[in-house]
């Protein structure tokens, strides 16, 4: 029968079974350890995990891909200070084998249920269970994708490339257009599925910007010949060094800032991209013809995060998850031992989703123990 | 054309029983378009199509150049609708591009604002004593070629390809802006990358041209070409555009959109003959067809009842490359098998 009293999220279907074929619970309550399940082993989940633990409680991780961190992983520097991305993921994942962490890898989270005395219940893809005390969601963000703005011809131009792919190529330390040769000039466009309203998404994925201009350093640095230019809205240098970034972009490596959306790009004869914007500063239109068009994508919940904060009941904006409160109460749900950290919430950068990971181990241990 | 998302982007185009409207200029500058394509839905489709004796304007040019306001243009299309559901049909069918934006945009109005459709009912009884139903399916002639782009292609006696090379024949497609423009929706395809006319060249063995300024306007724009003083941007429009698709030595362009068809067949006519400038390499100019004329051409139709010889830019040499027959003494005679008088030869532009 279902609970009448069943809040939104709770499925208990999964009893109306005959027992051979309810899903098989596994409990993970060795010395009466509070259990803390994390889903998401990116950054956020990571961090969270290793800082739990710390506080002896037991960690249970659950990541759907087979690889962790896959978001940070992708990356080669990390801004302002252009640290690489690869020691930072793997000194995280050295750190997750803590004998109180278990990570469950290629295991997609179907849903999770609250059930007596607040404690919850986790069911995999799997049709297995795992039992929690608090759950802390970290699903994170996926890019948005870049064919929705056809305009930009992405997908259909090869010259039009994503950041995440130009961020590939400074791993692999080639850049090339597809001719194999070096580009002469490389644009990058700014907000691309971000303060759009054409496509649904008015909110600022606040790393695009930053992200452009070491982007464009990086690629000054690998080939100093490159023309690079940015057409942006206007440039949020809001973190520690963004602005210093900014400004060593354009003294020292002659970055050009166009301030104006592109609004057409197409095809040209010789293989290039041919791009239509306007230049608001001086109030003209403008062609240009750009061996690469590089689309700074934004930030959309991942297919996860909507999943999960629908089935809960804590739909925020945008398909995000919502907490509480975003001012003393960011990590919390009002799910009782339901939190969130990462950008399962909004767009944020490394280093805030970090801080905010660590904000929310702190919150469920204070939880924890008055439990 | 293959990665481009256009099958993401389908619309419902009616099967049969269609109420067809003229256009006002295409009827003048390409006369055998319009029953080139009643023709083919008629004889090699078998569809009824209804074509009214009591049609008149939309308005849609005096209303896109701010001359009529949008209360007439309603109670106009109104009328219309009016003689369609007089006929007994329920999808309209207008030739002209800014006809069927014209008639979309009103129907979404109506749909968003009640009130307003309940004024023009009001305001058509009041002056003609008439009363209309709304349409069920408004779709563009080029909807329903492309739609019927592959049975056509079973009866075509020709394909799209240049007989001497073997090769596919290389088509610019140029699509009105009030097709897809005002509402991505109706236009198959959507706006950045409509499939209506490439569609069609595809199915009929011809290899579209992706070049940069694709999208740019034909040099019509209603308010550039009207307004007298404007006339330079009209040309420097049309210029640009034939700047961009030269590189890719196209064979002919195809449109859907009288205005689009009148300007980019009419201005290299200007441009050649102010530049001593044309787009081909040999000087004739880039031939400019209707999708209507280019269906009836692989169908056999002949073309100078398609009426081809009043084009700026003379085909001949397209019909040769596709390996079409044509009577050169022909090609100025009347309806009455008389010999019109010949047009007078550009000093540039050779015809």
């Amino acid at each position: 029968m279902k609970d009448k009293k069943e809040r939104p999220g709770e499925r208990r279907t999964w009893s109306l079974l005959p027992k051979a074929l309810r899903p098989r619970i596994e409990v993970q309550t060795q010395e009466e350890r509070p259990v803390v399940a994390i889903i998401g082993a990116g950054p956020a989940g990571m961090e969270a995990a290793i800082q739990i633990a710390r506080q002896s409680c037991q960690v249970l991780l659950f990541e759907a891909n087979a690889d962790l961190a896959l978001n940070l992983q992708n990356k080669y520097k990390l801004f302002p200070d252009m640290s690489d991305a690869q020691t930072l993921a793997q000194g995280m994942m050295l750190a997750l084998e803590h004998p109180l962490i278990t990570v469950y890898r290629q295991t997609p989270i179907k849903h999770v249920v609250q059930v007596e005395n607040f404690h919850w219940q986790v069911f995999t893809e799997d049709n297995r269970v795992f039992k929690a005390t608090a759950v802390l969601l970290c699903t994170g963000y996926e890019v948005f994708d870049a064919r929705r703005k056809e305009e930009l011809g992405y997908g259909i131009y090869n010259g039009v490339i994503t950041s995440l792919e130009l961020e590939n190529m400074f791993k692999q330390e080639h850049i090339s257009t597809l001719t194999g040769d070096s580009p002469k000039r490389v644009v990058f466009l700014q907000c691309v599925g971000s303060r759009d309203e054409k496509v649904g998404n008015r909110y600022c994925s606040k790393v695009c910007c930053v992200t452009a201009v070491k982007q464009a350093i990086e690629l000054k640095r690998m080939h100093p010949e490159t023309e690079v230019y940015v057409f942006y809205m206007d440039l949020r240098m809001w973190g520690k060094g963004f602005e210093e970034m900014y400004r060593v972009a354009q003294e020292q490596y002659n970055i050009r800032f166009v301030r104006g959306r592109i609004s057409e790009a197409a095809g040209t004869f010789d293989g290039g991209v041919q791009i239509k914007a306007e230049d608001t500063l001086i109030g003209k239109p403008l062609k240009m013809r750009t061996d690469l068009l590089v689309l700074m994508l934004g930030m959309e919940a991942s297919c996860g995060t909507k999943q999960l904060a629908k089935s809960c009941g804590i739909v925020g904006d945008y398909g995000f998850a919502g907490s509480l409160d975003p001012h003393l109460n960011d990590n919390h749900t009002h799910r009782k031992g339901l939190f969130l950290a990462g950008t399962c919430k909004r767009p944020m950068s490394l280093t805030d989703v970090i801080a905010d990971a660590r904000s929310a181990a702190m919150e469920i241990i204070n939880y924890l123990s008055k439990q | 054309m293959s990665k481009r998302y256009w099958n993401q982007y389908q619309k419902e185009i009616a099967d049969d029983r269609y109420f067809y409207e003229r256009s006002c200029i295409r009827q003048s500058f390409f006369p055998g378009s319009e029953a080139a394509f009643l023709k083919i839905l008629r004889e090699e489709l078998g569809k009824d199509i209804h074509d009214d004796v009591n049609q008149h304007t939309c308005t849609g040019i005096g209303y896109h150049s701010d001359v009529v306001p949008f209360e007439t243009t309603m109670t106009v299309v109104a009328r219309l609708f009016s003689l369609m559901t007089q006929a007994g049909y329920e999808n309209y069918v207008p030739s002209c591009v800014t006809s069927f934006g014209v008639f979309t945009e009103i129907v979404e109005t109506w749909k968003e604002q009640p009130a307003l459709l309940e004024k023009t009912r009001k305001l058509l009884k009041e002056t003609t004593g008439r009363e209309f139903n709304i349409p069920k399916n408004i779709v563009h002639p080029s909807d329903i070629i492309y739609k019927f782009r592959f049975e056509l292609r079973d009866r075509m006696k020709y394909r799209l390809v240049n007989r001497y090379t073997g090769k596919p024949l290389k088509v610019v497609e140029h699509i009105g802006c009030h097709y897809a423009k005002i509402f991505p929706k109706h236009g198959v395809g959507n706006a950045e990358f409509p499939y209506v006319l490439a569609g069609m060249i595809e199915a009929w063995g011809g290899e579209v041209i992706d070049y940069p300024e694709r999208r740019h306007c034909c040099g019509f724009g209603f308010r550039q070409y009207l307004v007298q003083q404007n006339r330079g941007y009209s040309l420097a429009n049309t210029q640009k555009k034939f700047e961009s698709m030269q590189p890719y030595e196209p064979d002919f362009i195809l449109t859907n959109c009288p205005g689009c068809s009148m300007f980019m067949d009419k201005w290299q006519y200007v441009i050649a003959e102010m530049e001593n400038k044309t787009y081909d390499k040999d000087g004739y100019g880039i031939p400019v067809l209707t999708y209507e004329e280019l269906a009836g051409l692989l169908l056999g139709y002949d073309p100078w009842t398609l009426g081809l010889q009043l084009h700026q830019v003379q085909s001949e040499r397209l019909m040769d490359k596709i390996g079409i027959p044509y009577n050169k003494n022909e090609k100025f005679k009347g309806v009455s098998g008389k010999l019109l008088p010949y047009p007078e030869k550009p000093e540039h532009l050779k015809v």
